[in-house]
Order: structure tokens, then sequence, then C-alpha cells
């Protein structure tokens, strides 16, 4: 026996590994044998229970630490803030009891907070514990980025506690008593209510936090919930599955219908199609373009405008791109509707503008942001072809040679070709050197203003024109592209501080921005507007998306015929 | 033999501080920020998380702290899952892989000899040429082609198995057999012509002029000869199924660390880079020791010495 002797080590060693693994993730086993239950239900409508796909782990749960769509999205669930975005993306109060009292100049805020709010552990919602979770977002130590990414600027002292190490007590929050907090604003915010909405701004338990120290947050039993549900399995960042169950202590637990929400992470769209099908999952990840055809017409296919916009910037330290009618030449010569219809395919729709469609609307009519403008920069070649002329001339020179930045994925390589292709055609002695690569090298090659046509896209944080509007000032954080406007930096200032407290006012100015940025200066040349495209059973009713911070609520949902 | 073993030890360690080297370096030479809201971020507050994870510090003084934490055991926190310790994020995600890449290799290689050895016992009849098919198949369809279908016949259309997700052993099976098909093809090639080497062998002949029935030549004496090579090549391949595969953990949405490993060079996680590459190299070197050391177990005429050679 002694020649097997090998393959006999081999399979014992293994055998321990097996068990242990397998034996390990007992928790993963039960969530298991629930779900062949849950199958066997399928037919019995009363079964609250809810199967979705992820497109990744949760990374943290820490609130003041996340920054990505999958942790927003269940902090939104599982936690909550002064607001909550509701199925129609207004904001509406939650932790908030009513409408807060604003002072006359927008810049103080007292919220009461609702009496039967509590943290799972049983201890009441107070207004320290808005503090004290903004205090600590604001500490470097911690190593948060969405802190001082969204407190800057708009809550009084945020920069100078980030920044110069003020005291954190200097900052513009402060507990009252235990049920009022006052919000101090350095200048008033318009979207003030949907940054209340937004994860980095929920309360934090202090005396649970400090007393689990490094340990907070780091798996389902080191975590205080205070929203619809609370998470009833979850081993940490590296867990593929986690589990919601309905949160009987929610004040509002009455309106929450599923009893369980079991959460996979699933990375190739392909596998959350064919699970879907299989019948081993509700709701599918976002559906690559090339799934979406075959889906197109079907009833369980749920589709929407993101407020994603992709551009190409053109960096302006390039001579030939300070020229305006070259960039206006290049700008119109793209054919955007068939970039759209042949190469995407999933519903993205062409964008002759910077500011998206379906996003905001009017303050008091409520017509859509897109109305007042219209299209800009739409395609033409002929146009194009004169202004490209013109701008030749006025250079002194009969071609010109453009690098071309973009990104490394199948998909967008494609596209870049598309893009390159039509410039080549439209406008005559034109070349482009496509550069493919990486995200975090386009970045820093973004930053370094080290391109000369950059594809990019922006989606905002919070649900307000000037999540977009800002990013052009002069010398803005994500401008680089050298661009400068007197005027659009005019405007931009004037939106927030004479017509601070004048929605319809600032509205118009912030049009009137985009108009000077893309009719006047040709500054962007917008290309496409994203759609998302998902599978939800038809069991499954009140499916719920939003647009900023986290994707999707489950607390409306309800399973049934 | 001793002699041996401590010598082969100080080699392994002096790899493994060389591979830990160059991986820091180069991985430096990566441009990009590991900060995945560095878009959104000032100057200045881009510069206090720097400074908050050392990486403001000279590349030399980076490397010397990086050095001495992983010597205490201390493989840093990661930035793509906030400050989660990369020893709990490695830990958490090899479970899966491990367990996956065993079952496809204790399957695949038992599989793949078996057939290595009828093809080379039934030489040239159908046996033999089936099994060069089966051999052949594997090597060529790609792993994503493969798992893919075996997913949608088996799982989708047949519905007998579970189509994704990791949540026992009948979850297992489908991308078990998905990833064996490699271990398989390569083993029963190898096996085919090391065995009809070794049958043709002298001392073949001389045990069949003994009397030796067939079933005790093939597996007395000529197996234990004709496994040498695979056993060479079967050890850095065990190495290479159990750290996960890319893509058969992505087609059944299993949670290992071969999806965790390429997108933490993607967003330039560097802690988790360093991290993995460690637990990679040094399973991959003590594998190959494993292999020098069943050598001389399986085939006594090699015999291992220190120097000298």
């Amino acid at each position: 026996m002694r020649k097997f002797s090998f393959l006999l080590v081999l399979t014992l060693v293994a055998s321990i590994f097996l068990a242990a693994c397998y034996g390990g993730d007992s928790g993963s086993d039960d969530a298991g044998s629930d779900d062949a239950g849950s199958d066997d239900a399928g037919s019995d409508s009363a079964a609250q229970e809810l199967r979705v796909m992820e497109s990744s782990a949760i990374p943290v749960m820490d609130t003041i630490m996340a920054s990505d769509t999958v942790s927003f999205t269940t902090m939104n669930n599982v936690m909550e803030g002064l607001y909550r975005v509701n199925a129609n993306q207004e904001e509406v109060p939650a932790l908030s009891d009513g409408e807060p009292e604003v002072s006359e100049d927008g810049k103080v805020y007292t919220f009461t907070i609702r009496e039967d709010a509590v943290w799972s552990n049983g201890d009441p919602v107070t207004a320290n514990d808005f503090v004290y979770a903004w205090q600590r977002a604001l500490n470097p130590d911690s190593g948060s980025s969405y802190g001082p990414y969204l407190m800057e600027g708009k809550i009084a002292g945020a920069s100078e506690v980030f920044n110069d190490g003020a005291d954190p007590s200097t900052l513009g929050a402060k507990a009252i008593d235990e049920k009022t907090l006052e919000v101090t604003l350095e200048k008033p915010v318009a979207y003030f209510k949907s940054l209340m909405a937004f994860p980095t701004f929920f309360p934090q338990n202090q005396a649970f936090v400090e007393e689990q120290g490094e340990d907070y947050a780091t798996s389902a039993d080191t975590i205080l919930y205070n929203g619809p549900f609370v998470l009833e399995n979850w081993d940490g960042s590296t867990d593929g599955e986690w589990v919601y169950a309905k949160n009987e202590d929610y004040w509002d637990a009455e309106n929450v219908a599923l009893d369980k929400v079991t959460f996979n992470e699933v990375k190739d769209s392909q596998t959350a199609v064919n699970a879907y099908e299989s019948g081993e999952a509700d709701i599918t990840t976002k559906l690559s373009s090339e799934l979406v055809p075959q889906y197109e017409g079907d009833e369980n296919m749920v589709s929407w405008l993101e407020p994603t916009v992709f551009w190409i910037k053109m960096n302006q330290t390039n001579e030939a791109l300070q020229n305006e009618n070259i960039r206006r030449a290049l700008a119109m010569a793209i054919d955007k509707q068939s970039l759209t219809d042949n190469i995407f395919n999933n519903g993205s729709i062409p964008a002759n503008y910077a500011v998206p469609k379906e996003f905001v609307q009017h303050p008091e009519t409520g017509a859509d942001f897109r109305e007042a403008n219209g299209d800009m920069l739409t395609y033409n070649v002929e146009e194009a072809q004169k202004f490209w002329q013109q701008g030749l001339e006025e250079l002194g020179v009969d071609s010109l040679e453009l690098r071309y930045l973009g990104g490394d994925s199948e998909a967008a390589k494609t596209s870049d070709e598309f893009i390159k292709d039509q410039l080549e055609t439209n406008l005559e002695g034109l070349t482009i050197t496509l550069e493919s690569v990486p995200f975090s090298v386009r970045l820093e090659r973004d930053t370094s203003l080290d391109y000369d046509l950059q594809m990019a896209g922006w989606g905002p944080d919070y649900l307000d024109p000037i999540s977009f509007s800002d990013l052009w000032i002069t010398d803005g954080g994500n401008n680089h592209m050298a661009y400068s406007s007197e005027e659009y930096d005019r405007l931009l200032e004037e939106a927030q501080t004479t017509y601070a407290n004048d929605p319809v006012k600032r509205w118009e100015t912030l049009q009137e921005a985009e108009r000077v940025l893309l009719e006047e200066d040709a500054a962007i040349i917008p290309i496409y507007q994203r759609q998302s495209n998902i599978l939800v059973n038809e069991n499954v009713n009140d499916f719920t998306y939003h647009f900023v911070g986290p994707e999707y609520s489950f607390y409306p949902i309800s399973m049934g015929e | 033999m001793g002699k041996y073993v401590l010598q082969r030890i100080f080699y392994m360690a002096l790899t493994l501080f060389i591979v830990i080297s160059l991986t820091f370096f180069l991985m430096q030479l990566i441009p990009g920020s590991p900060f995945s809201t560095a878009a959104k971020l000032s100057d200045s507050q881009l510069a206090i998380m720097n400074a908050k994870y050392g990486l403001d510090q000279p590349l030399p003084v980076q490397y010397a702290m990086y050095m001495g934490n992983v010597l205490q055991g201390d493989l840093g926190v990661s930035f793509q899952f906030s400050n989660t310790p990369v020893t709990e994020l490695i830990a958490g995600r090899i479970g899966p892989s491990l367990s996956l890449g065993l079952q496809a290799m204790i399957f695949g290689t038992i599989f793949g000899i078996l057939l290595g050895i009828i093809a080379a016992l039934r030489q040239n009849t159908w046996l033999d040429y089936g099994s060069t098919f089966v051999a052949v198949l594997g090597k060529s369809i790609p792993s994503f082609v493969f798992a893919a279908m075996l997913q949608y016949i088996i799982g989708v259309q047949l519905g007998w198995l579970p189509v994704a997700f990791w949540r026992g052993f009948e979850y297992s099976i489908l991308p078990t057999i998905a990833l064996s098909i490699f271990p398989i093809s390569i083993a029963a090639r190898f096996m085919r012509t090391e065995m009809i080497d070794v049958l043709g062998s002298d001392y073949i002949t001389l045990a069949k002029a003994k009397g030796a029935s067939g079933y005790e030549i093939a597996f007395k004496h000529a197996m234990r000869n004709a496994l040498i090579p695979v056993v060479t090549v079967l050890g850095p391949l065990t190495v290479s199924l159990i750290t996960g595969s890319l893509v058969v953990e992505r087609v059944f949405a299993i949670p290992g660390l071969g999806e965790q490993f390429v997108t933490s060079i993607n967003v330039l996680d560097y802690s988790v880079i360093m991290g993995t590459t460690i637990l990679f190299a040094s399973l991959f070197i003590f594998t190959v020791f494993v292999v020098d050391i069943l050598y001389s177990i399986i085939d006594p005429r090699i015999r291992l010495s220190g120097g000298n050679n």
C-alpha cells in the first residue's frame, strides 16, 4: 500500500480541511436550509421572504467610514437618519419628529428627535448620538473620507475641526437636550434634507461604539440598529451571504412587510440571471449591456435612468483645446444616438446636457431641470466641420493630433473606438490616439492634467443640480481641465450666496450656468446618461430604487401575487 | 537529510524575502491612489488621509515599516474594506477557495491518473483515444466556457444541482467539476506518456517474464515510477487551485480569495495585494519543498543530501 500513501495522506488532510470549512460556516448552512424551505413555499404568497443578489460583499458597516453603494444601501435599510428617501425620491422625516425649525437666514436647523426611536439594545436615539457620529467622522484619526467630503463647507466649523485640529465641540452640531439637535450651517444648503438622509450623517450610540472599540461594526453582533431591519447574519466584510430580519422595535414596524431578506454576492451578471431564472433569487444585480436586449419588453425587467452622466473632458492646457471653435467642432461631431443605440443598446440615452434628466425638479412648478435649457451641442456634422475649419485657421495649422484617455474595460474600449472613428471621419485632419488605462491611473492623470481628451463620468451624492454645477468652477476639486470662466464662477457664487434662500432664483441661476458651460464655452462634450436594468420577480411588490447614496429600500416591499 | 532540510528552509526564507521586497516596490510603480474616494477629496483632505496611513513617508521608510510589521505577523489593514485587518480578510475568504481547490485536486488527480493508466495499458484502442480526447478537451476549453456550460446545462436547464452560491456540499459539486477538468487533463496526459515509457523498460519485461500479473505490473511496478513527473507538476498546480480560481469563483458566485486578489490589484489596495502575495508565495515555496521530499518516498533511487550537487 505504500505507493498510495501520498494520495492517502492528501485525502486525509483534505477531508480534515473540508470538514473544517463546511463545519465552521454553520451560519451559511442554516441559511441554505432555510432557503430550501422558502423555495417550497414559493407558491405560498404569504411568505414574506426576499432573496436579493448584490454586486459585492458589504465592505463596511461603520456609517462614517462607508464610501460605496452596497454599504450605503445596507445602512439605509438597517439604520436611519433624520430623513429617509421614499419610493417617490422625496425626503420624508424619519428620526426627525416632523419638519425641523429653520432660522430666517436658513443657517440654523433645530430638529426634535422621535420619542419612539430606539436602538436595538433598547437605548433611545438621542441628539448626542448625532453629535458624536459627526465629530467622529471629522476626526482625522478615524480615516473617514465621506465625513470631510460631505461636511466641509456645509456644517459650520467642519473644515477647522478636520484640517486644523479645532476642538470637536466647535462643530455646528449641538445637543440642546436629550431630544433636540441644533445644526448650524456655514451657508444655507438647499439640499440639506437630502444630506440628512445620507448614511454618513446617521447617528451612532456613543456608549456602544466606545465599548466595542476596534470590534465595532465588524459583524452583525457588534452593531446597533435603528432602521426597519436588523442584520441577523453577517460575519464581516468578507462574508458573501448576509441576512436581514425585520426590526420589531422599529418605530414604523407596522408598515414593514418583509420578515427576512437574504443577500448573496454575485460578481457576474450572467450568473445572476441564471440564478434568477432557476428560481434561486428574486432580484438580480444590474444587468450588463449584452444581457439587456434579451429581456427587452419583459415585464420583470425594471429600468431607470441613473443620474450618472458621461462626458469627454477637454484639457485646456493644450493650446488647440483653448480654441472655442475646435472644442465646439469636437463636441458636435459625435453621433451619440448611434453610440447608445448600437454600441450600448441597454437603454442609455444620448446626453446633450451636463445636468442629467429625471434627476431634480423645479422647486415650485415641478418641471424637470432639463426643460429650460433643452438640448445643447447636439450632433451636427456640417456645423461641426465649419467650426473645425475656422478653428484650424485661427490656430494656423491644417491637422491636429489629440490623445484620448479612456477606460480599460472591453465596453469602454469599444465605445472609445467608436468615438475615435466618429471624430476622425467627421473632422478632416484630426488624428486621435487612444490610451486605455485602469481607473486609478486615469484619476492620477486627470489630477496631473496629463491628457488631451478624457472620457469621464459623474454620479451625484445628493439630490441637487449643484452636485454637477460646482464641478466646473475655476480650480474646482474636479475641474482638472483648466476650464475657467468668470461668468460661470459668478453664477455659481450667486446661486450659493445671493439666492441661497430663494430656491427659484437659485434654480434659474444654475440653469444659466449650465448654458454658459455648454452653449457659450463648449467646455465639455456630454456623451450619454446611463440606464440601469435589473430583473425583479413578479411576486415582489413596490420594488424601490434611489438615485444617490443608497441604491435600494426594502421596507416598502411586500411579497405576493 | 536533516542538513538538506535545514538548507532548504534557509533558501525558502530567502526566496520569500525577495518576493515580498520585489512585490512591494513593483506595486508602488502602479500610479494612482488606494482611496476609492480620491476623485471626491480635496488635496488637503487627501494629504491628511495619506498621512494617516503612512503613505506620505518616503518609500524606504514605508518598506522598513512594512517589513517590521510583517515579521511581527501584522499584515496591515485594507483600504478598500476600510481598516479591516488583512489577515481577517484572507482568513474570511480562504475557506471556500481551499475546500473547493482540494476537492478539485483530489477528484482531478485520482480521475486523471486512472484515465492516464487506462490509456497507457490499452494503447491505441478506443479507451486510449477517449481519454486523450477528454484530456485535450480539458486543456483547450477555457474554464469560463466550461464552467458556464456546466452551470447552464446542469443547473438551469436540468435543475439537478444549485446554479450558484456557497452553502454546503451540493453547492460545491458543479464548481469542483469545472475546476478539476484542468488537473484531470494534466494528470492524464503525463501519466499516459510516462506509463508507456516505463512499460517499455527492461525491468517490466523481467517482471512479465517472472510471471507477474498485468494488474501487479501496472500498479506495483510501473505506476510508482510513472508518478514522479506527475507529482512535479501537481504540486504547484495544487497551490494555484487552492488559492482560488478567479473564473470559477465568479461564475458560481463563491466568496473566495481569487476575486478578492484581482480586485485588490485593480483598486490598489496595497496591504491586501501584499498579504495575498505573501500567502501565495509561501504556499508555493512550501509545496515545491514537499514535492522534493515526496520524490524520495516514491523513488528510493533519489537521495536527498545537502550541497555537492
